[in-house]
């Protein structure tokens, strides 16, 4: 049976839905990093099953460059992460309120 | 040469200045190994960036006006207008930044290499001719510039900066890969001529998922920018980030944001152009308020100048809601006056940074024109031009978005800015105000350096002469945009 396009595009905006609302609702740094994750992969889907039903090759390159940016985006992410921890253990969001005003 | 599949080695050379900017980062990371003096390599990247803008010149004058790579990348006179702005950008932030980064500790090679790579993410934005390139060099400007932000890694402040901004950036690139996928979705490609063709071709103009692909483009490229109500990250990463960086970040990626925004509504979504400036018209009054009038609650320079870096997005993004030609070109002007005195503006900020002395409140300005004369006389200019007060140049970008805005019939947009515009002067005028008529609370001791002084009489020099010959910039936009 063939899965009809909107079922993924459905899938896709849902998994993003679950991702926006992750990164505004909980208060957990990693969660929200989960979430981002989770943002961006809902968009490979979409591109991947857009690119397969209109059979362009763009949104599958696309999908590359996604992963691989989301790679170098975590890695500096946690690094900043890490380097932020050691001068101040905390990963709760209500309380990394140095700056403000 | 011949790569196979109809390639040569010609056709890369509308890259040369990108090219040229990437090896000279290369090689400052590799000399940061060996070098013990960092201003040589801070030297060498002033050096490859002048070799840079000599690629563009030379691009430039023999008028190679053309699509590269499947028509992924645009050479045109819009892109290499920006450029501009951005190598401009880049010299003036590795000239202030000499003796500064060595009173914070943080004088290290990396520095360099990564003013060099985010310069380079934003001319590849400013000559993306396609989502996947634009996306990308969004990514490479955005990725370094969290780094540059969190670079004084020993203090809390910059590290929260740093993670407030990552956040923020990543949150807002998932809408803009959301906006593009919904745009591929609809259209079939990511070439943004193509977009155009497509959308009116399709009659896809007025579907509701198009409209949505368009506000997730418009809030991604808003967060860069700095638009209300995506402006949150902007007061504390500014305030928490290393001054030139803050300097460095309050001009660099808001232009690029620029560029990218003028180019996809423009280009692509051209027929589209009452559904998109019916959004960025509430937008553009809610920044130039919201920045206008908190920015009069700030006690910290940096957290004011980064309010007051909110509220000019809101002016730039008059000229682009006029959808006109004209009206990208008075966009275009304002920017590149707003890198000059903005940067002018950190400069000082800079200056007063010293041993043990933060120098970020705007109680240390008390008395400065009885101590340092000079620098207060350039402070003053700087406000003024900000404020928009003639003969400087930032009256001029003010006037032009603003007479644009009255031509496309916005004229209550026009009264707003004007009236926002008033509001701003009492926090640009309060420091003058502070300079002068307050009698000093301490001796401040300035840092100075000749690189220092060379920015700042760039940068003076350029409010005052633009203020007096606009014409001069004006018509070089002018002859860029339209070519």
């Amino acid at each position: 049976m063939l899965v009809p396009l909107s079922w993924y595009i459905i899938l896709s905006a849902v998994i993003f839905s679950i991702g926006v609302f992750g990164f505004l609702a909980r208060r957990n740094l990693i969660i929200m990093f989960i979430s981002i994750e989770l943002m961006l992969n809902s968009v490979n889907i979409s591109l991947a099953a857009f690119s397969h039903y209109l059979q362009v090759m763009r949104g599958q390159i696309l999908v590359f460059f996604v992963i691989t940016v989301a790679a170098a985006e975590a890695a500096i992410g946690l690094a900043i992460l890490i380097a932020y921890y050691k001068n101040n253990p905390t990963i709760k969001v209500d309380e990394i309120n140095l700056l403000k005003g | 040469m011949d790569f196979g599949a109809g390639f040569s080695l010609i056709d890369i050379r509308p890259l040369t200045p990108e090219i040229t900017m990437i090896c000279t980062g290369l090689i400052l990371l590799l000399l940061d190994l060996v070098v013990k003096k960092k201003e040589a390599i801070a030297v060498l990247g002033i050096i490859g960036t002048i070799v840079a803008i000599f690629a563009t010149y030379r691009l430039y004058a023999f008028n190679e006006t053309r699509s590269i790579f499947l028509e992924m990348f645009a050479l045109d006179g819009y892109a290499n207008f920006f450029k501009i702005i951005f190598y401009i950008n880049v010299i003036l932030t590795i000239c202030i930044s000499f003796r500064y980064m060595k009173i914070e500790k943080a004088s290290i090679g990396e520095y360099y290499a990564l003013l060099m790579f985010a310069t380079t993410g934003m001319m590849i934005m400013a000559s993306a001719a396609d989502l996947i390139v634009l996306y990308l060099g969004l990514e490479l400007m955005a990725l370094s510039t969290y780094i540059l932000a969190g670079l004084m890694r020993k203090q809390r402040k910059s590290n929260e900066a740093a993670l407030k901004y990552f956040f923020l950036g990543a949150f807002s690139s998932a809408f803009l890969l959301y906006g593009i996928s919904l745009t591929f979705g609809l259209t079939g490609t990511t070439n943004i001529q193509d977009i155009a063709g497509l959308v009116s071709s399709l009659s896809i103009a007025d579907n509701a998922i198009m409209h949505l692909a368009v506000v997730f483009l418009i809030v991604a490229f808003g967060f860069k920018i700095a638009l209300v109500p995506f402006h949150m990250w902007a007061p504390d990463v500014y305030e928490g980030a290393p001054t030139s960086i803050t300097a460095f970040m309050s001009v660099g990626p808001k232009a690029a944001g620029f560029a990218v925004l003028g180019r996809v509504l423009f280009e692509a979504f051209g027929d589209m152009q009452i559904m998109w400036s019916s959004i960025l018209v509430p937008l553009s009054i809610l920044t130039m308020a919201v920045g206008s009038i908190i920015a009069l609650a700030q006690t910290n320079i940096k957290r004011m100048l980064a309010y007051s870096s909110v509220a000019h997005a809101g002016y730039i993004l008059l000229g682009i809601i006029a959808g006109t030609t004209d009206g990208l070109i008075s966009s275009v002007n304002y920017l590149m006056i707003y890198m000059f005195m903005n940067m002018g503006a950190f400069a000082i900020v800079i200056m007063l940074r010293s041993e043990g002395f933060q120098g970020e409140e705007l109680e240390d300005y008390k008395g400065l024109a009885k101590t340092n004369p000079a620098a207060a006389a350039l402070m003053l200019v700087f406000m003024f031009s900000l404020t928009g007060i003639p003969p400087t140049a930032g009256f001029i970008g003010k006037f032009y978005v603003i007479m644009e805005a009255i031509n496309a019939g916005d004229m209550y947009l026009a009264i707003t800015a004007v009236v926002f515009s008033v509001i701003s002067a009492f926090f640009y005028l309060r420091v003058v105000m502070y300079m002068y008529m307050n009698d000093p609370k301490e001796t401040v001791i300035l840092t100075k350096s000749p690189s220092m002084t060379f920015a700042l009489a760039l940068t003076t020099v350029m409010v005052l002469v633009l203020g007096v010959f606009p014409s001069v910039l004006l018509n070089l936009v002018r002859s860029s945009i339209i070519s």
